[in-house]
């Protein structure tokens, strides 16, 4: 048994290892052992060259990826929440995600950005929002979202092998998730959404942090004879549309679970693709289970009434099969 | 409503009308519209040709008589929108269309509607499981299928020619698709000896004005309701995986339309008619057909469904059951063919007799059964009036 920590420690190794341009960076990642504990042992191993500690500016070593970057190393740059790394959006977006445009393909980018997102650890709103919308906004980026074990360890370094930025999103209450990994896990696709369960009734499409709010669903709705279908988006910019369609084809209706805020989000551009391009297959309007549009509230109940919850998302799955 | 076009006038100068005839067809940006007259009297002129836009409240015809003085009963407001009667005449308003058409629209999901389309179902007569009632891809499961008629009173716009031709030929193609593809045909076919039954019949018509005349047609249909009757697995539906049995003979007519395509309207009950009434219902329904005019239950309520190819027709017609069906009767044109009767060779009126059956249903043995009855039936055909 491993833990989701423990999937993407081993990632960080594997590259580490196998790549001597691969540098990890970011705040505590070194002598602390990352504040989430995900690079412990790892400045032991490779030593304070390749596992730096820096200050406390996301926009200063944010920056300093893309300098690596540029310069023909593989920086893997971590950020502690997606809160914080709002003070680099301006590296992230107006440099690394713009240069290979502006430069006519002459510069690429090859840098990682990982980062914590997500509540439910009392964390309070600057350390517990779900901004992965804001990032697969951007054209220039890739982004993604390992949601299980498997694509913890799998998807970094397939990233790393990208010439473009890509943004890795660890949501911060899967680090404890516990399963088995096989011990040949390795490299994964950061292309395709993935069918989690097969169903027929209805297909319930969550990333990150709600796949696992949403299969438990499924479970939930199995016992009432549902069967639902569960799609983990997997990478959420570009969104593999094909495997959403071919869902919703053979099931005809959809619940978008998705931990940011609805309007703008993430869930509204899946709505929006389905809505344009399954129209026809559709049964019934798409539903969305999404945060309650407040800042992440400090309080356990509150931030657990805020959060998009299995029996919110069961409600929402007989809401659409209703008659 | 703002304008109306006379597709078509019903009566002529110098006829009588009475109060409820219909005068006159228009056509309308919604549909065609039956114009009805609201008084008794004598059709004096016609003011308005056919196929010419004319603004609501313009008098079309000029009617003296008994009635002439009684003012249009019209229901609807705008209906009663009389341009200065002259004191003598009465003219025939243009008529409203009906109130509030867009209330029509059906709730129903994009794939119902996508599916309905295909299928020639009208969403009308399905009812909605779905949220709030909507009519969703499961419940067409359940709903009878039909060809896509030219929409006479569809609340749905009128529509050209060539747009009602090509979405009727798309529906004809894919319910034959679909009847092709999930029901398993198997083909029967007999000869029939007619020359009794052509011999009956023109005794009977002998003394008939040509208008009354029967038709073989009539004969045959009769013949196959009845045959219906005494071998019921040939009358019904496939239904959620099952034979439903059909409680009454509703035979479905198909009608070749001018202009190509095809629609198969039921004439209700068609084991419970005379010979005469079938003739009349058989003329009317044709008549209606041709013309689009059919109702919604005629549509879609045919039990059996009965192909006569008639007298320009080829000798034998394997046909393709319409679903829900589960059989189509065919007959070929009527042809005197070399018979042997009593070890003599004789040259009798045949007819080429052919039943398509669902296999999921009957298999030959009551296939030949009814074909059997329904040669033995067309033998006696005093019996079938």
């Amino acid at each position: 048994m491993t833990t989701y920590r423990e999937a993407v420690r081993e990632a960080l190794r594997d590259a580490l290892a196998r790549d001597d341009r691969v540098f990890l960076m970011g705040e505590d990642v070194g002598a602390y052992g990352g504040c989430f504990a995900v690079s412990l042992g790892l400045l032991e191993e490779f030593g304070p060259e390749r596992i730096r500690d820096t200050p406390l500016s996301e926009s200063a070593f944010v920056g300093a990826g893309i300098g690596a970057a540029l310069a023909g190393m593989r920086p893997i740059v971590e950020i502690m929440t997606v809160n914080f790394s709002l003070l680099a959006l301006d590296q992230i977006v107006n440099t690394a995600a713009a240069l290979s445009h502006m430069s006519g393909g002459q510069f690429h980018v090859p840098l990682v950005i990982r980062m914590t997102t997500g509540a439910g650890r009392q964390l309070a709103a600057q350390h517990s929002h779900s901004l992965e919308g804001w990032y697969a906004h951007v054209p220039g980026l890739r982004v993604v979202a390992p949601a299980t074990l498997a694509d913890a360890r799998g998807m970094l370094w397939t990233a790393l092998e990208d010439p473009d930025p890509v943004i890795v999103f660890e949501h911060g209450s899967l680090y404890g998730l516990v399963g088995e990994l096989a011990p040949e896990a390795g490299p994964t696709d950061i292309d395709r959404a993935a069918v989690r369960r097969p169903g027929e009734d209805l297909t319930l499409i969550a990333y990150g942090g709600m796949v696992g709010k949403a299969l438990e669903a499924a479970d939930d709705l199995a016992d009432e004879g549902v069967s639902a279908e569960v799609v983990d988006l997997r990478t959420l910019r570009p969104l593999d549309t094909a495997t959403l369609l071919a869902s919703v084809g053979r099931t005809h209706r959809a619940v978008v679970v998705d931990e940011g805020w609805r309007t703008g989000s993430l869930a509204a551009e899946v709505s929006a693709r389905l809505s344009e391009d399954a129209f026809y297959e559709l049964d019934a309007p798409i539903a969305r289970v999404c945060s309650a549009e407040v800042p992440m509230p400090y309080a356990q109940h509150l931030e657990q009434a805020a959060l998009p919850q299995v029996p919110t998302i069961v409600t929402a799955a007989r809401g659409v099969l209703a008659g | 409503m703002d304008s109306g076009t006379i597709v078509e006038w019903r009566v002529h100068p110098g006829d009588t009308v009475h109060r409820g005839d219909i005068v006159a067809v228009v056509d309308t940006d919604k549909a065609d519209i039956d114009v009805e007259v609201f008084d008794d009297g004598v059709v004096e002129e016609l003011l308005v040709d056919p196929g010419v836009e004319v603004a609501v409240g313009t008098p079309l015809a000029r009617i003296t008589g008994a009635g002439a003085t009684v003012a249009p009963a019209a229901p609807a407001p705008q209906a009663a929108q009389v341009v200065e009667a002259p004191a003598e005449p009465t003219p025939v308003p243009v008529p409203s269309p009906r109130a509030g058409a867009d209330t029509d629209r059906v709730r129903a999901s994009p794939r119902a509607r996508r599916l309905a389309a295909a299928r020639g179902i009208d969403l009308h007569r399905v009812r909605g499981s779905g949220q709030r009632g909507a009519v969703v891809a499961a419940d067409l499961e359940r709903a009878p299928a039909e060809p896509v008629p030219a929409p006479a009173a569809g609340p749905s716009g009128r529509r050209s020619d060539a747009e009602r031709q090509a979405s009727m030929r798309r529906a004809i193609g894919e319910l034959m698709a679909r009847s092709k593809r999930e029901i398993p045909h198997y083909h029967l076919a007999t000869t029939v000896d007619l020359q009794t039954a052509v011999d009956w019949l023109s005794t009977v018509n002998g003394d008939r004005p040509v208008t009354e005349r029967l038709l073989p047609a009539a004969l045959l249909l009769k013949a196959v309701a009845l045959a219906a009757v005494e071998v019921p697995e040939v009358n019904g539906s496939w239904l959620d995986d099952g034979f439903q049995p059909a409680t009454a003979v509703h035979l479905g007519v198909a009608v070749a339309l001018r202009g190509g395509g095809l629609v198969a309207p039921a004439l209700h009950g068609a084991d419970t008619l005379t010979l005469d009434e079938l003739m009349a219902g058989l003329r009317d329904l044709v008549t209606r057909a041709r013309s689009g005019r059919l109702t919604g239950s005629e549509m879609a309520d045919p039990t059996l469904t009965v192909t006569n190819l008639g007298d320009q027709g080829a000798e034998e017609v394997l046909g393709v059951i319409y679903p829900p069906q589960v059989a189509l009767v065919g007959f070929g044109r009527i042809l005197e063919r070399p018979v042997a009767v009593d070890g003599m060779l004789a040259v009798h009126s045949t007819v080429r007799a052919s039943l398509a059956a669902d296999h999921r249903v009957t298999d030959g043995h009551e296939g030949s059964r009814f074909l059997a009855v329904l040669d033995r039936l067309l033998q006696t055909p005093e019996d079938l009036r």
